[in-house]
């Protein structure tokens, strides 16, 4: 292996140039491979981290998978039973007993719920009605289930633990009905309640809709303007483990019997959506290095095909047709080897130049850095899909360099 | 082994060439070399002397007849079979002279006997004296294309003796050679002939060498016409 490794390298080194010029293929290759799987990682992490942290991720609705059987169904599981027309008595919404509910998952370990009630309302001002969403919460319980607080740019959550009478609103609604901190808004419920409520905090997430129509208020406030004592529509679930969310959303639903979506389910068309972006940009970057696995086939096929002569000689004196392939795989792991060696040291270059960069997109208020992930896992993919691509392409020559009959070429060259 | 016994015998090698241009390179030749034994092949140019010693040398096979090498039939042998008899038994000079360009004169003497294995410092020494004795003692680091037709001949027939083949097989080695070391090189032949179960084939043009010979074959369109 020493010797056929000495010869390989010897060949390689007497053809300089054109061996830089492949290698400089599978440096640039790996180095982009590196810096795009890096931004593609960061941005989906990054996404994906946005989405676990600022949506719940289990929502228990106040719903079921499947409309509730009719009685006479249960009574006759069995039977041809048709009913027509079912008109199902009107029922009060909400989560019935919601207490339990809690208690059921307070069993998991560092596992957040909060029950919210939300309904619409509306605020006047000036002649005109905004339609605004009213999250009724437990004003203690709201920075376990949710990042506002991290979004709050006038006031705290914690004003509506002091200040029952408190609401939290959007910058965006602020700025629309020109308030300040400490006014009071008036807000009619749909069934014709009105109440009062002083501002005591302003958040700004960035997400204009968002900003203009959500509010927080104390759950039992939301309950009596709504009309609804005592329910709940929604319960927010934080886990520990944002991938363990869907496992244990199932569990809930089989034993609450009420609708647990998980975020992995809520998100799933956008979860599609990256996978698919991940298919295209790896595609992409891969051609890359498949391009640069071209090179090095042209080299160590012009290297097998300018040494015939040698490779009749190494037979003739006994070398074996394995080891002359051998000498030629290895000129495909030198280059691959040595692509990777500079690639990824650049990649690295380029992933700290790209982290230097700030973006502001239209639209948004703050400058943002490139997301960049510097998991070890892009650089071994690269290493490995690299290599792989090298000793392929010197597979091809190097089995043509074997089946080489000493012979035919003595033959001729006498 | 003891001297006079047969090294290598071929019993009526044919070996036809099909294709765009078919020939018949050799015909039904048969012969025996006797260990101890320096026998010269002669013959005009064309006469099929090369296509006989590439399968006496095991590195073409005949298209019909049969090889034996110390007594084993080596026709029903796959490649890597015979490259490993060729590795343990057989050296060759070739007419042209092949160096590996990339590596120097000691270099292209140390290949076969690192390929056979032995230690580094051994096949050092050993190479070194191989072309010491064939008068390149300051000439072993350099590169083929550093020097002239002769001496190149000679790096050759050094690394055909690199691992004491029990068989010599040298096509042309004087061919480029001066009368001086032409005498030297016919010298270290005949000496290796004469070593104990040893034996060597040269193919000449050179009358003088061809009569010091022990066995003259001639050959003639590829027939074997007088021994
Ligand atoms: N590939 C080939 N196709 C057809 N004929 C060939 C081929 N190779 C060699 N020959 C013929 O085979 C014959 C024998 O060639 P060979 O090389 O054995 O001769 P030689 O005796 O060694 O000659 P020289 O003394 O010139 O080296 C020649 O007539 C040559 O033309
Ligand atoms: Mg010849």
């Amino acid at each position: 292996m020493r010797l056929e490794a000495a010869i390989a390298v010897r060949h390689l080194m007497a053809r300089k140039r054109q061996s830089l010029v492949s290698v400089a293929g599978i440096i640039l290759g790996v180095a982009f491979f590196c810096a795009i799987a890096a931004m593609m990682r960061g941005t989906e992490n990054d996404f994906i981290k946005r989405l676990v942290d600022n949506s719940p991720h289990i929502t228990i609705y106040d719903d079921f998978r499947t409309a509730r059987q009719q009685p006479l169904f249960e009574l006759y599981p069995a039977g041809a039973v048709e009913l027509k027309n079912v008109k199902p008595l009107p029922e009060n919404r909400g989560i019935r007993g919601y207490q339990q509910a809690l208690d059921f998952l307070a069993a998991y370990p560092g596992v957040r719920a909060s029950p919210v009630l939300a309904g619409q309302g509306l605020v006047n001002f000036s002649g005109r009605d905004f339609g605004i969403t009213l999250n009724g919460m437990i004003p203690e319980q709201i920075k376990d289930v949710t990042t506002i607080s991290n979004y709050m740019i006038n006031g705290s959550v914690d004003d509506l633990i002091v200040n029952p009478e408190g609401i939290i609103i959007g910058a965006e609604l602020q700025r629309k009905l020109s308030l300040h901190m400490g006014n009071v808004i008036t807000i009619t419920a749909p069934g014709g309640q009105v109440r009062a409520f002083k501002i005591v905090g302003v958040f700004r997430t960035g997400r204009a809709g968002y900003d203009e129509s959500q509010t927080f208020l104390h759950i039992k406030r939301v309950q009596a303007l709504l009309n609804r004592p005592d329910r709940a529509n929604t319960i927010i679930v934080k886990v520990p483990d944002p991938y363990s969310a869907f496992r244990i959303a199932a569990e809930v639903e089989q034993r609450l019997g009420y609708k647990a979506v998980s975020w992995v389910e809520a998100s799933q068309d956008i979860m599609n959506a990256l996978a698919v972006r991940n298919t295209i940009m790896y595609s992409v970057v891969s051609a890359v290095l498949v391009v640069a696995a071209f090179g090095i086939y042209n080299v160590i096929s012009t290297v097998v095909m300018e040494k015939q002569r040698d490779i009749a000689i190494l037979k003739a004196l006994g070398y074996t047709a394995r080891q002359v392939k051998q000498i030629f795989l290895i000129q495909g792991a030198c280059l691959g080897v040595f692509g990777c060696g500079v690639g990824i040291p650049l990649g690295m270059l380029l992933m700290l130049g790209l982290g230097q960069v700030t973006l502001k997109p239209p639209g948004s208020t703050e400058p943002v850095n490139l997301p960049l992930d510097w998991g070890a896992g892009q650089f071994l993919v690269a290493a490995v899909f690299a290599l792989s691509a090298a000793l392929l392409a010197a597979y091809l020559p190097a089995r043509k360099a074997a089946k080489v009959q000493p012979v035919d070429i003595l033959r001729g060259g006498a | 082994m003891a001297a006079g016994d047969v090294l290598l015998s071929g019993e009526h090698i044919r070996r036809v060439l099909t294709g765009d241009v078919p020939a018949t390179l050799v015909d039904d030749a048969n012969l025996e070399i006797r260990t101890g034994e320096f026998v010269a092949i002669i013959g005009p140019s064309g006469s099929g002397k090369s296509s006989l010693l590439y399968i006496l040398g095991l590195l073409d096979r005949p298209t019909s007849g049969e090889v034996m090498l110390l007594g084993q039939a080596t026709s029903a042998l796959n490649d890597d079979a015979r490259t490993a008899l060729r590795l343990k038994h057989l050296g060759f000079v070739f007419q042209a002279h092949f160096l590996l360009p990339e590596f120097t004169a000691l270099e292209n003497v140390l290949l076969p006997m690192q390929r056979a294995g032995m230690p580094d410092t051994e096949a050092r020494a050993r190479a070194s004296s191989l072309l010491t004795d064939l008068g390149l003692k300051d000439k072993q680091n350099n590169l083929p294309r550093q020097l002239s037709g002769g001496q190149s001949q000679r790096v050759a027939i050094a690394r055909a003796l690199a691992n004491k083949p029990s068989l010599l097989l040298a096509d042309e080695p004087t061919g480029n050679l001066d009368t001086h070391s032409s005498a030297a090189v016919q010298d270290i032949l005949r000496g290796l002939a004469h070593e104990a179960g040893r034996a060597v084939v040269v193919v000449t043009h050179d009358a003088a060498f061809a009569k010091s010979a022990d066995r003259v074959i001639k050959i003639v369109d590829g027939r074997i016409v007088a021994t």
